[in-house]
């Protein structure tokens, strides 16, 4: 009865944290129509804030709080409200998306920049600690009943105001209604005198609020023994499946949805039989939350397809010719044969990566640029790539190489299955979702790749050849993307290409001409894995192997804004992201230690920069004004443009 | 199972309501297109002539109701399946592919039906009226334009339905009077032409029966001169009966 007494309290506690930081996650994307990625992120430097006021720079520590909660993170919502988001009000989904992604990072990479020294520990003491140390706390029900202690019961009625005073102002109060009014017609609410960007920000610096005193509150208790980032940053998924339980709009839900992943995550931990170790009990914590998500994400209902009436204006690359993807293929593999013979080690290793990383952004391409289905997994299928030809026929073999790209097709697909049902969004969550679940239970777990250490995985052989040389590498894996490109460039000059750029487009008006979007959502995830699998076979042939680190969440993001900012529509864009994050990591080792995430921040720089050029540095006029890129990648742009001034009726 | 009747309509809507929180929508709609006719569906902004399209189209549930797609029940099926029946639609707030040209907007209709090629994309888009304009990405074309590459995407899947939502707006008054011709050799072709328009003259000169919808209710219903002149729809249009004919005066027009 007591340890069902712990576990309940324990669970009660954590769900009442997720449900703080998953309130501000729905106020913010109810008033400003952005769901935040970087709320996590938010609250990880709230925690880091609050630790250097009160244990590195000694401010009391009800004012380093006060300072943290209800100063830096409204200046700072504030800020990124202006930066970051006013210029895309209104932008699509995947849009908005990959801004607050780039924010993710560029918060991660700032938090690596001040709080990274590895020779500090950041260790934050409970609330309500006597001098001598006792945490101050109070037994309830006898001998067999449960200890709580103050900072607990606090947390848990910290987390039950919030929510009904947040509840409260979004219903009664005036302002609090013209800020759920502002997402669905910002216009319509500036003609009725109000400021919409006003409300954005309100909107921006409540959920920053709610995520900063998320993390105050978490510092003791995740960081008794030091607080990272990347911990604090993940804490965020949990925040993210509650919001899902409430559909992103409803407070009540969401909070329940909080409070019962906090129960279940306690109870799987503590009623585990007790023939399970504590290796998979430590995984089970991290798999439960993200298990959850994914399954809270295929029972709620799914959305229909509502005619937009959004006609984007958008230049779009031209359609590549087929003679110009030849010639794009024989050039990318006539310089880098020559390059080959010219540079050092390191170089022919990066490049190497860079290609192999460039045959996934080609994947992105198709999913990504031509379908419109954001991918936030896609190192995930390069690893399932990787880890298959590493087992199979011997780790190094042509069947071998067969065999990663149809295992992660099939994989791809099955994913797509249940997200099928999904757009936008929640696709993006579910994919997120997989890829952790993934990471967890597999790729980190020491039953499958033992602790610290990669599968080994061979090198694709070449005929008349003992082994494959850097040199030979590079040039196989040139001549793979070539390939890869010339498949992407196929695809999109088929009748398949023009339904996946249709799909995207118009899903509406897709179904209305009697296609269905869930075969081809199916096949173009089956491709885009299969092709990011077949990267993964080089990847890990160039490195000699896969491990956990190379298929991490950050990993997958990375390239994906990377293949943004060059332009997700284009091959050279693709190729060009690949290369640049290989090279990043590598410059970075020249740099002081503590610019830790050079690529990543880097990447969530440039997307913010590009926020208003939706088709990346390649779709820039100036540029395809001036160059012409191989494979055809310029940009066609409409002089004339086109906006529906149609006054809509209401039905 | 439809209603007895006499001949098989290809598009019949029984008794359809959609709420929308406290706001009834539409409230116990019924609507029949037969072949070969232009049926006009009037009414002011936020009558639920859109919402009705959605409900017929799948892309919005009814929350009671049928719809019959030539005597089949539909009400259930997914939008893409009731498509591959025979039904095709445009849009009042425009959903074309943005980033294709106006030629492979139409054909990847062509090629939902198996049929493929590009001449007869620009075929179709010659019949609308618009083949100079073949080549163009469609983010570059006017209005206008833009609906009748639409109307040719409708029709690129051969429909034996066409629910047409407000084609003419955006349209000079020539270009209407050739879409108005189109419409009739349309229906002469065995099709059942359905048109939401605000045109009220353009409906009354083209349909063989007309729908007048108002809060989502169907108030008159019957051929263009009986529907002109009954005190109920002028009621609606005007505000007041004046006993003018509606669709006589341009002021009319909401």
């Amino acid at each position: 009865m007591s340890t069902f007494l712990a576990f309940t309290v324990l669970g009660i506690v954590s769900g009442a944290v997720y449900a703080i930081l998953a309130t501000g996650l729905v106020v913010t994307y109810n008033t400003t129509g952005v769901f935040n990625f970087a709320q996590g992120a938010v609250g990880a430097v709230a925690a880091f804030s609050y630790w250097q006021l009160w244990q590195a720079w000694h401010w009391p520590f009800l004012l380093a709080i006060l300072f943290v909660v209800l100063v830096e993170a409204p200046v700072l919502a504030v800020a990124v409200e202006f930066v970051f988001f006013r210029r895309i009000h209104g932008a699509s989904v995947e849009r908005s998306l990959m801004v607050s992604l780039g924010l993710l990072v560029i918060l991660l990479g700032v938090a690596t920049i001040f709080w990274s020294n590895p020779d500090v520990v950041r260790s934050v003491p409970p609330y309500f600690t006597q001098a001598n140390g006792t945490v101050l706390s109070v037994h309830l029900f006898g001998a067999n009943g449960v200890t709580l202690q103050y900072q607990e019961i606090m947390i848990v009625v910290i987390a039950a105001v919030v929510s009904v005073a947040l509840g409260l102002f979004l219903r009664r109060v005036r302002i609090g209604v013209a800020m759920r009014a502002v997402v669905d017609d910002p216009e319509l609410v500036a003609m009725s005198g109000a400021k919409p960007y006003r409300m954005s920000q309100t909107g921006w610096a409540i959920g920053f609020m709610l995520a900063g005193l998320a993390g105050v509150l978490l510092a003791p208790i995740v960081g008794q023994t030091g607080l990272t980032a990347d911990q604090l940053t993940l804490l965020a998924l949990n925040g993210f499946a509650a919001a899902v339980v409430g559909r992103l709009r409803n407070l009540p839900m969401t909070f329940v949805g909080a409070i019962a992943l906090g129960l279940i995550t306690q109870y799987c931990v503590g009623y585990l039989p007790g023939h399970i170790n504590a290796g998979l009990a430590s995984v089970l914590t991290e798999v439960i939350p993200v298990a959850f998500l994914f399954v809270v994400l295929l029972v709620i209902p799914a959305a229909r397809l509502a005619p937009a009436g959004r006609l984007s204006v958008r230049p779009v690359p031209k359609v590549v010719t087929g003679r110009q993807s030849v010639a794009g293929a024989i050039l990318l593999v006539a310089l880098v044969a020559v390059l080959a013979a010219m540079v050092g080690e390191t170089a022919l290793a990066t490049m190497s990566q860079g290609l192999a990383f460039g045959i996934v952004g080609l994947s992105l391409v198709l999913l990504v640029g031509y379908a419109g289905q954001v991918s936030l997994c896609q190192l995930t299928f390069m690893g399932i790539g990787a880890y298959t030809m590493g087992k199979a026929f011997g780790g190094g073999s042509w069947w071998g190489l067969v065999l990663a790209v149809v295992v992660s097709g099939a994989v791809g697909a099955v994913v797509a299955l249940p997200a099928l049902r999904l757009r936008g969004l929640y696709l993006a969550l579910a994919t997120f979702a997989f890829g952790e679940v993934m990471y967890s239970a597999f790729f980190s777990n020491s039953t499958v790749i033992p602790d610290g250490t990669s599968i080994n995985v061979g090198r694709v052989p070449l005929p008349f050849m003992h082994g494959v040389s850097d040199r030979a590498m590079l040039v196989e894996v040139a001549v793979a993307a070539a390939l890869c490109a010339l498949v992407v460039g196929l695809v999109r000059r088929s009748a398949f290409g023009r339904r996946l750029v249709a799909m995207s487009d118009s899903p509406a008006a897709y179904a209305t001409v009697g296609l269905n979007s869930v075969r081809t959502k199916v096949i173009v995830f089956a491709l885009s894995a299969a092709m990011a699998g077949l990267g993964g076979v080089f990847y890990a042939g160039q490195q000699g192997g896969i491990g956990a680190n190379d298929v991490q969440f950050i990993g997958s993001l990375t390239l994906l804004l990377w293949v943004v900012i060059w332009g997700v529509r284009t091959v050279s864009g693709a190729l060009l992201g690949g290369m640049t994050a290989a090279v990043l990591p590598v410059l970075q080792t020249h740099l002081p230690p503590s610019l830790a995430d050079l690529a990543g921040l880097a990447a969530g720089i440039g997307i913010v920069l590009l926020a208003q050029s939706p088709e990346g540095i390649l779709g820039m006029e100036w540029l395809t004004n001036r160059v012409h890129l191989p494979f055809g990648d310029t940009a066609d742009v409409p002089r004339e443009l086109f906006v529906d001034h149609e006054v809509a009726s209401a039905a | 199972m439809p209603p007895e009747s006499a001949a098989t309509a290809a598009l019949e809507v029984e008794k359809v309501s959609v709420r929308f929180g406290g706001v009834a929508a539409l409230t116990d709609v019924s609507l029949r297109a037969e072949p070969g006719t232009v049926t006009g569906l009037i009414g002011p902004n936020g009558a639920g002539k859109t919402t009705l399209f959605n409900v017929i189209t799948g892309l919005q549930r009814a929350d009671k109701g049928s719809v019959f797609l030539a005597g089949t029940e539909v009400t259930r099926k997914r939008t893409h399946r009731r498509a591959r029946l025979g039904l095709a639609r445009t849009f009042q707030r425009l959903e074309l592919f943005s980033t294709l040209s106006a030629t492979d907007n139409v054909r990847v209709g062509l090629e939902a039906t198996g049929r493929s090629s590009a001449s007869a994309a620009v075929g179709l888009l010659e019949r609308v009226g618009i083949g100079e304009d073949a080549s163009s990405p469609v983010s570059s074309l006017p209005t206008g334009s833009a609906r009748l590459v639409e109307l040719a995407r409708a029709l690129s899947t051969d429909p034996k339905v066409l629910l047409l939502d407000e084609p003419c707006s955006g349209l000079d008054e020539r270009e209407t009077d050739t879409l108005g011709r189109l419409l009739t050799s349309l229906a002469s072709e065995g099709r059942a032409v359905v048109l939401v328009e605000h045109d009220t003259e353009l409906v009354m000169r083209v349909c063989d029966r007309v729908h007048v919808l108002d809060f989502g209710e169907v108030i008159a219903s019957g051929t263009p001169d009986e529907v002109r002149t009954d005190p109920v729809v002028q009621e609606a249009y005007l505000g007041q009966s004046t006993g003018a004919p509606v669709g006589a005066d341009p002021t009319a027009q909401p």
